[in-house]
């Protein structure tokens, strides 16, 4: 599914990303955890495309496509997700009008028909009740306004929607109390399957007892220090990241 | 200084040019060396972009047809200016009189049918007390044309006037409106929107003078360039002195979407009264770089997510359009401008 080989990025030309390997073969779930600074986000936005963020060495390969040569839209329309730390308030565009926006052109991209208004509209009514968002919210414009909570529950429901066969999540848990956590998990447990796999990134375990991950990774000065299985996250926990910082 | 009077004496001197200081945006002299011949008879190609809007409608051709226009009572008027033959010139005068408690929409119209014209379009708006207008101007110009709109509304106290410029520029465009402000409960909105590209040029220009206690002023323009296209903005609020109780508040917001591109703009409150609220606001910007990744990064390619913000940031002034129809018509405008992008 997801492998990247030797990873080196720069932002605004400090080195972030130092030799980076990772394989998150399809139907798992990997946790990367990692002190602050240590190229946690960086990773996300490298692996989704974002300008500024320069890859100066190393590979990234989605089902065998080079992730690292392609626009966003087009990694996206591979099957790439990021849900994002802080997710951006779009003022103007409803946010239904924004995920069916999303949704076809997705489904262009990869040759498809596009999904027509009733069709659509019954699909976003079952994902928003699922996560338990109201659906009035969806005529909103996208995250002006919400609570950080919500606007997490945002991003799960647009997964939902679009229901991508990489998702990484970078900090989702953060914002979230533990009731919305436990929504947040609920959706993104929904999704797993043999054929998609996901890359989930936190500062704390507190989110991966609610999703179980089956490798955990620690991430210190961009590139991967130790791999293990979900007891890592809770040896974490208890001594944390002193011994793999600076 | 004006290019009706040009057009009308054949005179180049009477051109405004940038030693004007209100025209040295737009400047006119340095672009017309000689006056194109007088425009003739035409016939307007198409029904306009209201036609199916209005209860009656007014079409001047070439800068011939009716001179007058009396509103009473309810009506919806569409008014078109049309510009139908290639590199000549004319210009166009007419006088509306709204009766006391008329409520009007005037839907007028520019329409550039031809290449190359030279064309002013002159209007005086006069609006009784109680009496209400809204106009929306939709400004489709030729590329290669000069065009220049100048409307002189008189209101009378308690009457409203509410206004929305919609424009994509021309060679060289001017839309200019004048406000004859009362007070004594009047209120006037005085929006706009522009769409420029290519190597146009579009003007809004705006003055709004406060003569008397407790009137209300609100502008709200907004617009986006690319390409070399340039836009200017100039707005100017009087309040004069013993206008107190006035409330006036002027906003101007730019999207530059090219390094070539140019918004000149100039905002003006002068204030000679005390008791008075004012407040304005001016910003050139670009395009949210972090809100075009997050949009991208659903899969909707670079050209779809810029056109989706900028439509929405264009949507606030289409918004406040109080008719119905026009404003689906303003919505479609902005849809197909930021399309041929």
């Amino acid at each position: 599914m997801l492998s990247i080989h030797d990873l080196h990025a720069t932002v605004g030309g400090k080195q972030i990303l130092n030799g980076l390997t990772l394989d998150v073969p399809a139907g798992e779930v990997h946790a990367i955890m990692g002190p602050n600074g240590a190229g946690k986000s960086t990773l996300s936005y490298v692996l989704t495309g974002r300008d500024g963020y320069d890859v100066t060495s190393g590979t990234a390969t989605l089902n065998g496509d080079d992730l690292l040569s392609l626009a966003p839209e087009e990694r996206a329309a591979k099957g790439l997700f990021l849900s994002f730390q802080y997710p951006l308030e779009i003022p103007g565009v409803p946010a239904l009008t924004f995920l069916r926006a999303a949704l076809n052109a997705q489904l262009k991209a990869r040759g498809g028909a596009e999904l027509a208004a009733p069709a659509f509209l019954k699909l976003a009514k079952a994902k928003a009740a699922e996560l338990k968002i109201d659906f009035d919210m969806l005529k909103r414009p996208l995250n002006v306004g919400f609570s950080g909570g919500e606007k997490k529950r945002m991003e799960i429901l647009q997964m939902a929607m679009l229901s991508p066969r990489f998702s990484i999540l970078d900090e989702t848990d953060s914002g979230l109390d533990i009731d919305a956590l436990k929504i947040v998990a609920d959706g993104f447990n929904a999704l797993r399957a043999s054929d998609r796999a996901m890359l989930v990134i936190t500062h704390y375990q507190r989110l991966l007892d609610y999703i179980q991950p089956d490798r955990v990774h620690v991430l210190s000065r961009g590139r991967i220090v130790a791999s293990g299985g979900p007891e890592l996250a809770h040896e974490l926990e208890a001594s944390g990241y002193d011994r793999y910082a600076a | 200084m004006n290019l009706a009077r040009a057009i009308e004496t054949r005179d180049l001197a009477q051109l405004p040019s940038r030693r004007d200081e209100d025209w040295r945006w737009t400047d006119l002299a340095g672009q017309i060396r000689d006056l194109p011949p007088a425009s003739p008879q035409g016939v307007a190609k198409s029904a306009g972009p209201f036609a199916a809007l209005a209860n009656e409608t007014v079409t001047i051709v070439n800068g011939r047809g009716p001179g007058l226009i009396e509103i009473s009572g309810k009506q919806i008027i569409a008014l078109r200016f049309v510009s139908a033959s290639e590199g000549t010139a004319h210009a166009s005068k007419v006088a509306i009189t709204m009766g006391e408690g008329a409520d009007a929409v005037l839907l007028e119209s520019h329409e550039g049918d031809a290449a190359g014209y030279l064309a002013h379009a002159g209007l005086s708006i006069d609006i009784a007390p109680g009496a209400k207008l809204e106009r929306i101007v939709l400004v489709s110009d030729a590329e290669d044309a000069i065009g220049v709109s100048l409307a002189q509304v008189n209101l009378a106290p308690g009457a409203s006037f509410a206004q929305t410029v919609l424009t994509a520029g021309a060679r060289r465009q001017r839309i200019e409106t004048r406000v004859a402000h009362p007070g004594g409960g009047a209120s006037v909105r005085m929006d706009g929107a522009y769409l420029i590209g290519g190597r146009r040029h579009g003007d809004i220009t705006t003055v709004v003078d406060h003569n008397g206690r407790d009137g209300t002023t609100d502008q709200l323009v907004k617009g986006m360039v690319r390409d070399q296209a340039r836009a200017v903005f100039q707005g100017r609020i009087v309040v004069a002195r013993g206008s107190d109780g006035t409330d006036a508040r002027m906003r101007h917001q730019a999207l530059i979407a090219s390094d070539r591109a140019e918004v000149d703009a100039k905002p003006e409150l002068l204030i000679f009264a005390d008791d008075v609220q004012c407040a304005h606001g001016n910003t050139i910007g670009a395009l949210d770089e972090q809100a075009l990744f997050y949009i991208r990064q659903r899969g909707i390619p670079e050209a779809e997510a810029r056109a989706m913000l900028t439509t929405a940031f264009i949507a606030e002034v289409v918004d406040r359009i109080g008719h119905v129809g026009a404003r689906d018509v303003a919505a479609a405008w902005v849809a197909a401008h930021l399309e041929s992008a």
